[in-house]
C-alpha cells in the first residue's frame, strides 16, 4: 500500500508535543483548516458525490441491478447521445451500471472500515496506554496478522461463503487492522505520560474513562489517516475480487465486474474498460490524498514539505553554483601582501543570511595563527556554530554567505567552487562535532571511517597502508587497544571513545586548522578533562590552529589563547583569554563569566543573565545586548555600536561604556 | 544544539546526558569484546529464530481457518459448497470426504497428520492432488514475484536516490508517479499493456506462460508484461520510500561531519547515505512483498498465467476448500520466507539490530 506523501512509516509521530489547549480546540477548526487545502476540498467533494450516487442511484434506477441484457443490437457501442459512456458486451448502458455499481463498492468499504475500527483503535489504545505485557501480546498479534497473505485469506472466505461480500469485507477489515493498531499505539504512547493524564489518574478516573475521554480525541488524526488509507486499500481489493467474479453475483453491476467485461473485450472495444477503471483509480487516489491532507493538517506539516528537502540539495546544486560569493563582492585569489598573511585563518567581514534575507552573522572578523587556539564564545543562538560551518562551506540549505571573505593561508575560500572547497575539507580544515555519538555513521566500523578519510587525503595510498595509518591515528588519540576500537561500530563505543575516533578522523588529513565545535559538551565530566588534555597536546605537537566553539569558560581557560565573544550574530569582544577574564570590558562577557560555575565566587549564588538571546531577525537596531543589560543608557539605544579597539589595541569591544565598565570590573 | 541559557547557567561544567558504559575500564572491554562479537554474529540466528517461531502460530491459524469457517456455515455446508442443486447423496459423500461429520479438532488433526507427511489432500472439484497442483503452479508465482521485486527495488531505489539528490523537476515527477502507482489498479495497467503491446504491436504474448525449462527466452518473454504491470506500483512505492529515507540520511549530523572530513559528494550519497537509507527500504520491503502477493493473484488471472493465484481464484470460485486450504498454507510459507529474508538482510545491514 503506497502511502502517497509521507511513506508508510511516517505517520506515527502526530499527536506528539501538543498542549492540552491545542487539543481542546473544537473539531470545527480542524475541518476548516482541512477544507482550506484545495486538494482536500476536491477529494471530499468527490467522495461526497460518490456517496450520494451510491445512495440515490439504485433508488432512481431500480431495474438496472437485475438487468440481464440490454438491446442486442447495441452491443459494445462507444459513447453516444443515447448512451453517454457507451454500452457493454450485453448491450447495457455503461453509465447506469457504473452509477448503480457504486453502492456495493461503498458498502464493502464501509464494512471493512467498520471491522477494522472495531478492533484496531481499541487494541492500539490498550497496547499504548497499558504498555508492558499487554503491549507485547498485542504487538505479537499485530505482527501475526501483518504476515497473512491478504487477498488469499479473502479468497478462502469466499470459497466457503460464496459471493458473501459482508464476510469478505469484514475479513479485509481484520487484515488492515494491524497497521491501525500500530499507529494508534505509537500515538497513544507519548500521551500516556503527559502530566494531565497523570492528573486524571490521580483524580481517580478509571483507565477506560481516561482512554476514551482524554486519549482518543488526541489520536483521532492518525486514526482518520489510517482509515482513509485502509479505505483506499479496500476499494482496490473490493474491485479486484469483484473483477475475479467472486464477490458480486451476476447480473448485478459492480465496478470490478465491469472492468472484467472491458478486459475480456479489450481488443474489440478498448473504451469499455476505461470508465470503471478510471473511476476506481480516482476513488483510490482521492482517499489517499485525503489521508495525506488530514495528516498534514493534524501534524501541522512538520514532517514533510520544504524543510525535509533541505540539507540535501546543497550537495549538487551548490557545486553547480560555483563560487559562493561572486567575485564582485569578494576579493578573490591569493593576497600576498595582505595583512592577514602569516595567519592560518583570517575571517574578514563575514556576513551570512537566509535566502529570505534574515541576517544570521553580521560582519564577523577574526584570525588565528598556527599553534594558536581561538575560542568562539557565546550562548546558544549567537552564531558560533554557524561561523564554524561557514568556514567549511557547510552552511545548511537556504543559508548563504552574503559578504566578506575567509582566507586560509591567504587563499580566499569564499571564491572557491564546491569541488575545490571539498578538497580543503578534511585536508586543510577539519572539524570535530558536539555529539560524538551522532557524528559517526552508525552503520560503518569506527576504524573504517578513519581509514576512509586517510585514503581520501593521501593520494595513491594502498588500503592496507591506510589501515595502518588509521590504526596509528587511533593510537595517537590515546586509544590503547586501537585494533579493537577499529573493528567496533559506533554504538559499541563510549562517548569518550567515539570523540577520540572523531578526533583521529579529523587528524587524518593533517589539517592546518581544526574546528572543534563544543568538543566536550556531550561528555561525562571525567572524560571532558581527558579530551581537553588530548586536544592541547595535539595542538602543540602539530602546531595546528584551533577554532574552539564553546559556551564553557572552563574549556576556554583550559585550551584557548585568545577569545572572541559573540552575541546575536556579531562580535562583542576580542582579546587574550586572561585579559578578558580578568577585566571583561563588555557587560555580556562579564555576565558569561559571572554565570560560569568555574569562576563564580563560592560564597555567592551563581548569577545569571536575565532574558535570552534574540532570534535572528529580532535583533535590536542599536546595541543588541541592551535589552538584557543593567548598564544600558540612552546612547546604547540610538544606533549601531562599533567594534572599537581598547587598551593596547590587542583588545576590541563593542560597548559605548566599555572604558568605565572595564574599570568597574577590574579585579 | 542542547546548550541553552538555562543549562549553561545551572549545570556544572555542562554535563551532557550520561553515555552508558563510558567509565567502563578498557581492560574489561577487551575481555568482553570477543564473546560479544560472537554474539553479534549470532544475531542473525536469533532474528531468524524469532521469525520462524512466529511462523508456527501463523501456519496453525491459516491452516485451521477453512475448518473453522466451514463450521460457521449455517445449516448443511454441503449444499453451500455444491450448490442447491446437489442431491442428498452427493452432499453425504462430500461430508464424508471433508470429514464434516467429525468434530472440528478431529478434522484438523486428520488434515495436519497427512499434511506433515506431504499429503495435502485431493481437490474435490478436479480430483487432482493438491500438492501436485501447487508444485506445478508455484514457480510461476515465484518467478513473477522475484522478477517484480528485483525490478521495482533496483529501479525504485535508483529513482529515489537521484530525486533526493537532484530535487526539482525529478522530485515532482516522482510525486506524480507515486500517486499513479498508488491509484492505478494493477489489472487495469495489465489490460492496457495487453492491448498495446500484445494486441496492437504483437511484441509479447497476451496470455500464457512458458516455463524456464522449456525455453528461458520465452519464459522471460511471457513474464515481461505481467512483471511490468506489477512493478509499476512497486517502483513508485520504493522510489518514494527511498527518497524520504535518503533525505533523512542526508540531513543527519554524521553526513555533515563526513562532508567536513572531506568525503566526496559521490561517496556521501552512494556509500554513507545509501546504506542508511537501505536499512529503511528493507523494513518496508516486507510490507511491499506481502502486498505484492495480492497483486500477483489478480495479475496471474489477467495474463492467464497458471500460477498459485489463478489456482486460488479458480478454487475459490469452485468452493474447492481442500485446494484452498493447501494454497493458503503455501502462500503463508512464502510470506514467512520473505519476512525471514528481510529480517536477515536487515540484521546484516544494521549492526545495531538485536543490541539493546
Amino acid at each position: 500500500m503506497t502511502d502517497v506523501e509521507g511513506g508508510l512509516i511516517a505517520p506515527a509521530a502526530t499527536a506528539g508535543p501538543r498542549s492540552a489547549a491545542a487539543v481542546a480546540q473544537p473539531a470545527a477548526g480542524f475541518s476548516r483548516r482541512l477544507l482550506k487545502q484545495p486538494v482536500a476540498a476536491v477529494c471530499i467533494a468527490y467522495l461526497g458525490l460518490l456517496i450520494l450516487v451510491g445512495v440515490v442511484a439504485p433508488l432512481l434506477l431500480p431495474s438496472i441491478a437485475g438487468q440481464q441484457a440490454g438491446s442486442l443490437s447495441e452491443v459494445l457501442k462507444g459513447p453516444s447521445g443515447a448512451h453517454w459512456l457507451g454500452t457493454d458486451s450485453l448491450g447495457r448502458d455503461v453509465l447506469e451500471r457504473l452509477l448503480v455499481g457504486t453502492r456495493p463498492v461503498l458498502v464493502g468499504v464501509a464494512e471493512a472500515i467498520g471491522a477494522s475500527l472495531v478492533i484496531g483503535p481499541p487494541l492500539g489504545l490498550l497496547a499504548g496506554y497499558r504498555g508492558g505485557t499487554t503491549d507485547r501480546v498485542i504487538g505479537w498479534l499485530a505482527d501475526l496478522m501483518f504476515s497473512l497473505p491478504g487477498i488469499v485469506i479473502i479468497l478462502v472466505v469466499l470459497a466457503i461463503f460464496p459471493e458473501n461480500m459482508l464476510a469478505a469485507m469484514i475479513t479485509l477489515g481484520f487484515l488492515v487492522a494491524p497497521s491501525m493498531i500500530r499507529v494508534v499505539r505509537s500515538a497513544a504512547l507519548p500521551v500516556r505520560s503527559e502530566p494531565y493524564i497523570e492528573a486524571a489518574k490521580i483524580s481517580g478516573f478509571s483507565d477506560l474513562r481516561i482512554m476514551v475521554r482524554e486519549v482518543l480525541p488526541r489520536i483521532a488524526g492518525p486514526i482518520i489517516v489510517q482509515m482513509s488509507l485502509a479505505a483506499a486499500a479496500a476499494v482496490g481489493i473490493q474491485v479486484g475480487v469483484a473483477f475475479l467474479g467472486l464477490l458480486v453475483p451476476t447480473p448485478a453491476p459492480s465496478w470490478g465486474g465491469m472492468i472484467a467485461d472491458g478486459w475480456s473485450h479489450i481488443s474489440s472495444d478498448p473504451w469499455l474498460i476505461l470508465p470503471p477503471a478510471a473511476l476506481t483509480a480516482a476513488t483510490i487516489l482521492s482517499l489517499g490524498l485525503l489521508g495525506d491532507a488530514v495528516r498534514d493538517t493534524t501534524a501541522g506539516r512538520w514532517a514533510s514539505g520544504p524543510q525535509a528537502v533541505g540539507g540535501t540539495r546543497s550537495i549538487r546544486t551548490r557545486e553547480e553554483r560555483g563560487p559562493r560569493i561572486s567575485s564582485a563582492s569578494a576579493a578573490d585569489g591569493v593576497h600576498p601582501g595582505h595583512a592577514s598573511a602569516g595567519k592560518v585563518l583570517a575571517v574578514e567581514g563575514l556576513s551570512v543570511a537566509t535566502d529570505a534575507g534574515v541576517l544570521i552573522l553580521d560582519d564577523v572578523s577574526f584570525d588565528i595563527a598556527a599553534g594558536e587556539t581561538l575560542a568562539l564564545l557565546g550562548e546558544s543562538g549567537c552564531g558560533k556554530t554557524m561561523t564554524g560551518r561557514a568556514i567549511l562551506g557547510l552552511l545548511p540549505t537556504g543559508i548563504t554567505p552574503t559578504a566578506g571573505s575567509i582566507y586560509l593561508k591567504g587563499e580566499n575560500l569564499t571564491s572557491l567552487p564546491e569541488k575545490a572547497l571539498a578538497r580543503v575539507r578534511g585536508r586543510r580544515i577539519a572539524m570535530i562535532g558536539q555529539d560524538p555519538m551522532v557524528s559517526l555513521n552508525p552503520l560503518f566500523r569506527a576504524g573504517w571511517q578513519v581509514q576512509e578519510i586517510v585514503c581520501r587525503h593521501r593520494d595513491g595510498i594502498s588500503k592496507s597502508e591506510a589501515r595502518d595509518v588509521a590504526l596509528d591515528l587511533l593510537r595517537q588519540v590515546d586509544l590503547d587497544d586501537a585494533p579493537d576500537v577499529f573493528r567496533r561500530y559506533p554504538h559499541e563505543l563510549s562517548g569518550g571513545m567515539a570523540q577520540r575516533v572523531s578526533i583521529a578522523r579529523a587528524l587524518a588529513g593533517n589539517p592546518e586548522l581544526l574546528i572543534a565545535d563544543e568538543p566536550t559538551t556531550a561528555l561525562d565530566v571525567s572524560v571532558q578533562a581527558e579530551i581537553l588534555a588530548l586536544l592541547r597536546r595535539l595542538e602543540a605537537e602539530r602546531n595546528m590552529a584551533v577554532l574552539l566553539v564553546t559556551h564553557d569558560w572552563g574549556v576556554v581557560a583550559e585550551l584557548a589563547d585568545r577569545a572572541v565573544v559573540m552575541y546575536a550574530g556579531e562580535i562583542v569582544e576580542v582579546g587574550q583569554v586572561e585579559q578578558i577574564f580578568a577585566r571583561p570590558s563588555h557587560p555580556y562577557t562579564a555576565g558569561l563569566t559571572a554565570s560560569s560555575p568555574h569562576y563564580a565566587s563560592k560564597k555567592e549564588a551563581l548569577r545569571t543573565i536575565p532574558g535570552s538571546v534574540p532570534r535572528p531577525g529580532d535583533w535590536p537596531a542599536a546595541c543588541r545586548f541592551s535589552p538584557r543589560c543593567d548598564l544600558s543608557i540612552k546612547a546604547c539605544e540610538t544606533g549601531p555600536i562599533a567594534l572599537v579597539e581598547a587598551e593596547s589595541g590587542s583588545r576590541k569591544v563593542r560597548c559605548v561604556r566599555h572604558a568605565e565598565f572595564a574599570e568597574r570590573t577590574a579585579r | 544544539m542542547s546548550e541553552t541559557v538555562r543549562n549553561y547557567v545551572t549545570e556544572p561544567v555542562s554535563a551532557g546526558p550520561d553515555r552508558g558504559g563510558q567509565t567502563r575500564p578498557r581492560s574489561s572491554w577487551g575481555r568482553a569484546a570477543a564473546p560479544f562479537r560472537a554474539f553479534a554474529r549470532l544475531t542473525i540466528v536469533r532474528v531468524a529464530t524469532r521469525r520462524l517461531l512466529l511462523a508456527i502460530p501463523l501456519l496453525f491459524v491459516v491452516s485451521i481457518l477453512t475448518e473453522i469457517l466451514v463450521s460457521l456455515i449455517p445449516g448443511n455446508p454441503g449444499y453451500v459448497l455444491l450448490g442447491s442443486t446437489a442431491t442428498p447423496s452427493q452432499v453425504a459423500a462430500l461430508d464424508q470426504r471433508l470429514g464434516l461429520t467429525l468434530p472440528l479438532y478431529e478434522q484438523y488433526w486428520h488434515w495436519l497428520r497427512s499434511a506433515l507427511t506431504g499429503n495435502l489432500g485431493t481437490s474435490f472439484y478436479t480430483g487432482q492432488p493438491v500438492l501436485q497442483a501447487i508444485q506445478s503452479s508455484i514457480w510461476v508465482t515465484i518467478s513473477l514475484m522475484v522478477g517484480t521485486l528485483v525490478i521495482s527495488l533496483t529501479a525504485g531505489v535508483a529513482l529515489g536516490v537521484i530525486s533526493a539528490v537532484r530535487g526539482g523537476v525529478l522530485a515532482r515527477f516522482l510525486d506524480a508517479f507515486a500517486l499513479l502507482g498508488f491509484a492505478l489498479p494493477g489489472f487495469w495497467i495489465g489490460a492496457e499493456l495487453i492491448r498495446i503491446f500484445a494486441v496492437k504491436l504483437r511484441l509479447f504474448p497476451a496470455v500464457g506462460y512458458v516455463s524456464f525449462g522449456q525455453s528461458p527466452a520465452q519464459w522471460l518473454h511471457s513474464l515481461f508484461l505481467p512483471v511490468v504491470a506489477l512493478a509499476f506500483g512497486g517502483i513508485a512505492f520504493f522510489a518514494k520510500q527511498t527518497r524520504e529515507a535518503m533525505l533523512d540520511a542526508l540531513g543527519s549530523e554524521y553526513i555533515t561531519m563526513a562532508r567536513a572530513s572531506g568525503v566526496s559528494a559521490r561517496a556521501i550519497v552512494w556509500r554513507h547515505a545509501l546504506k542508511n537509507c537501505l536499512v529503511r527500504v528493507v523494513t518496508v520491503l516486507g510490507i511491499e512483498a506481502v502486498f505484492l502477493i495480492s497483486g500477483t493473484v489478480i495479475i496471474e488471472f489477467v495474463f492467464g498465467l497458471p500460477g498459485l493465484g489463478s489456482l486460488a481464484a479458480t478454487a475459490a470460485g469452485n468452493h474447492d476448500i481442500i485446494m484452498m486450504q493447501g494454497v493458503v498454507v503455501v502462500y503463508t510459507l512464502m510470506v514467512v520466507a520473505i519476512n525471514l529474508i528481510v529480517d536477515v538482510a536487515y540484521s546484516l545491514l544494521d549492526p545495531r539490530v538485536g543490541v539493546k
